[in-house]
């Protein structure tokens, strides 16, 4: 048998799982939203014609944004903390990041319902300090869709940032430095565009996520925190699955379109960063 | 870079300098001082602490005890950007994301060099290195042995007045860390910069430097000329680690000299007082042709057998089994007029008493 012919029968069992796991239910999905049975943009039409939707659609891009931008924000900075502490103490801290994963979703969300609740952790410790007599609303809101997700989405990005740390040689800084610069320029230079690729990476994975998301709206939003998952969900359960399917379409549409507009930025952001002259 | 008024050396003092982590003492009492424009090599095992003093001297490293001054002036307080010291690094440590060019500019930049001065230099110390050609590249494009040119080119643009390498040539592969020890003499004569060289091969030391400090368990063991390093060695350790020998323990002989045990022979006075072994390198010991005397009176003469000719290219190495049990090693040329040595070969072997060189300490 040909070389060739033995590699394709190796591939064989890893092409039928994309195939039965993601080409065969994408391609329902396809099915499902554009022929009903004939060709049709009727649910789409349906979509753009009611603004509910529209606004449901645009929440989902802003809390997902907004939820990527706080964990890059936040996990940037604790990965650089993590990667700067010594060898052995590292493990041990990562470890500490990466325990909320093994909690589900579910779990973390009903956590933070006990928090934010009237009669939650925080309430109590505001009236306890006499900051507000009256127990403040918390739950149900946009607040605390956000931080529950930046909460759950956290661990990720941090992982993701540090991961790509901890290949930057040290002594490039090193070197950096006695080249002549100064820490804050050793990191502007050097250390900022050789990570950013892995930050860059994380925000893109925590948005990914982030669109998709469903209980955590669901549970600690309010009316107007719906996100497309939600709407899916909804529609699913009046097996209007003609709908369902076009929303879950657009969303994976949008989802694409924004990894490939940031991919292309990333290149000219990391040739930049190299050539800027003041940190 | 080679017109008059560009600074020269620096002088380089570390005074009783240590470093400990936990119960290792990385540097311990580290007394070394450097002369401006000096090619001085530290050259130890793995773990005799050459990194740490290097890396104090970079300002990567605190010291926790002593102080280190250039010209004159202490440094500890400085952070490394302002020591004025250049640093190639054993991973070369060329920025991954910037091109030759702009890695060789960098130091530049940093300095706010106007623009056409900073291309000027930057071509010139490409030039020095034969890299003029590949200014465009990225430091992934190119082979080990031109990363390491670029590092080089790097380090000496801003015309540091000390130039620090760690190990920088263990990299590169052997023809091509024969010929980077060539170019690195060179530019060390073209810079006039003080150099501190960083390695453990003996071979590198012995070529580059005008002075080796061996280093041994964080302190100087004996610092000298190569060729004093070499000839002279002064401790059991010296010996061993440069070059190969011979060492033999010895006892004080009756009217002076001493004796040694091994061989069955006294060695006379010269030289000997308080030694407590001899090292003979192998190339001081001749085979004498069969049952002839040694050639001159004053020789020191032994018999042994011989075990294992070991075939060198222009020489050939003998171990010798004596008869007390022990093994030594001689080398000669080939082709001296007389048949070969084989195993089991009965052979008389003779060296100057002067060539012993007396072990004072361990
Ligand atoms: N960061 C560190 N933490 C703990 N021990 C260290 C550290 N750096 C060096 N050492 C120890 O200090 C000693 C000297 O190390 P080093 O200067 O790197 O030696 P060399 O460069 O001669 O191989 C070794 O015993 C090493 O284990
Ligand atoms: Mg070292």
């Amino acid at each position: 048998m040909p070389a060739a012919d033995r590699h394709s029968i190796l591939a064989a069992p890893g092409l039928l799982l994309l195939v039965t796991f993601f080409v065969v239910p994408v391609g329902i999905v396809f099915d499902q939203g554009l022929f009903d049975p004939a060709f049709t943009t009727a649910h789409f039409e349906r979509f753009l014609a009611r603004g509910a939707y529209m606004a449901v659609f645009l929440n989902t891009l802003r809390v997902s944004v907004v939820v990527a931008m706080a964990c890059l924000l936040i996990g940037y900075p604790v990965a650089y903390f993590i990667v700067r502490q010594p060898p052995r103490r590292r493990p041990v801290l990562m470890f500490l990041v990466l325990v909320p994963l093994w909690m589900s979703i579910l779990v973390r969300t009903y956590a933070w319902m006990v928090v934010l609740g009237r009669e939650g952790i925080v309430n109590g410790l505001l009236m306890t300090l006499g900051i507000t007599d009256q127990p403040v609303k918390l739950l149900f809101t946009t607040g605390a869709v956000y931080v529950g997700m930046v909460q759950i989405l956290l661990p990720i990005m941090i992982v993701t940032c540090y991961s790509a740390m901890t290949e930057i040689d040290q002594n490039l800084l090193r070197a950096a430095r006695i080249l002549g610069a100064r820490s804050g320029q050793a990191f502007a230079r050097v250390f900022l565009p050789l990570s950013l690729e892995g930050a860059v990476t994380g925000t893109l994975i925590v948005f990914i996520l982030s669109m998709g998301f469903f209980i955590t709206p669901a549970l600690i939003g309010g009316r107007r925190d719906m996100m497309m998952a939600n709407l899916i969900s909804s529609q699913v359960s009046q097996t209007n699955w003609g709908f369902a399917a076009a929303l879950a379409i657009i969303l994976l549409l949008a989802t694409v379109a924004v990894l490939v507009a940031a991919r292309l930025l990333t290149r000219r952001l990391v040739y930049a960063a190299a050539k800027t002259d003041t940190p | 870079m080679t017109d008059s008024t560009e600074p020269s050396g620096a002088r380089i003092r570390f005074h009783n300098v240590s470093k400990r982590y936990g119960d290792v003492a990385a540097l311990a009492d580290f007394d070394l001082e450097i002369g401006a424009g000096e090619f001085l090599t530290l050259l130890g095992p793995s773990g005799s602490g050459k990194t740490t003093a290097l890396n104090i001297l970079a300002g990567f490293t605190e010291a926790s005890g002593g102080d280190v001054r250039i010209d004159g002036q202490s440094i500890l307080s400085l952070p490394p950007e302002k020591r004025n010291v250049g640093m190639v690094f054993q991973s070369f440590a060329l920025f991954p994301h910037m091109s030759v060019f702009e890695n060789v500019a960098f130091p530049l930049k940093l300095r706010k060099t106007p623009k056409p001065v900073m291309r000027d230099k930057v071509a010139e110390a490409l030039d020095m290195v034969r890299l003029g050609d590949y200014a465009g590249r990225r430091p992934s494009e190119l082979s080990g042995g031109q990363q390491q040119r670029v590092a080089l080119a790097r380090a000496v643009v801003f015309q540091p007045a000390v130039l620090l390498m760690d190990e920088s040539l263990s990299a590169l592969d052997l023809k091509l860390r024969e010929a980077m020890r060539l170019e690195i003499r060179h530019l060390h004569s073209r810079l006039g910069s003080t150099i501190v060289f960083v390695t453990h091969d003996q071979g590198e030391a012995l070529t580059l430097s005008d002075r080796i400090a061996v280093m041994r368990d964080g302190r100087i063991a004996q610092i000298d000329t190569p060729d004093r390093v070499y000839d002279q060695p002064t401790t059991r350790f010296v010996a061993e680690f440069i070059g190969q020998t011979n060492l033999f323990d010895v006892t004080p002989a009756d009217g002076g000299g001493v004796h040694v045990a091994d061989l069955g022979v006294a060695i006379p006075a010269e030289g000997m007082n308080g030694a407590k072994a001899i090292s003979l390198r192998p190339e001081k010991i001749r085979a004498l042709a069969n049952g002839s005397d040694a050639p001159d009176a004053g020789m020191v003469v032994f018999d042994g057998m011989v075990d294992e000719p070991l075939f060198l290219g222009e020489t050939v190495q003998y171990s010798v089994n004596l008869p007390s049990g022990r093994t030594m090693q001689f080398r000669e040329n080939r082709g001296e007029g007389r048949a070969p040595l084989r195993r089991n070969d009965r052979v008389r072997l003779a060296f100057r008493p002067h060539d012993a060189v007396p072990i004072v300490r361990d």
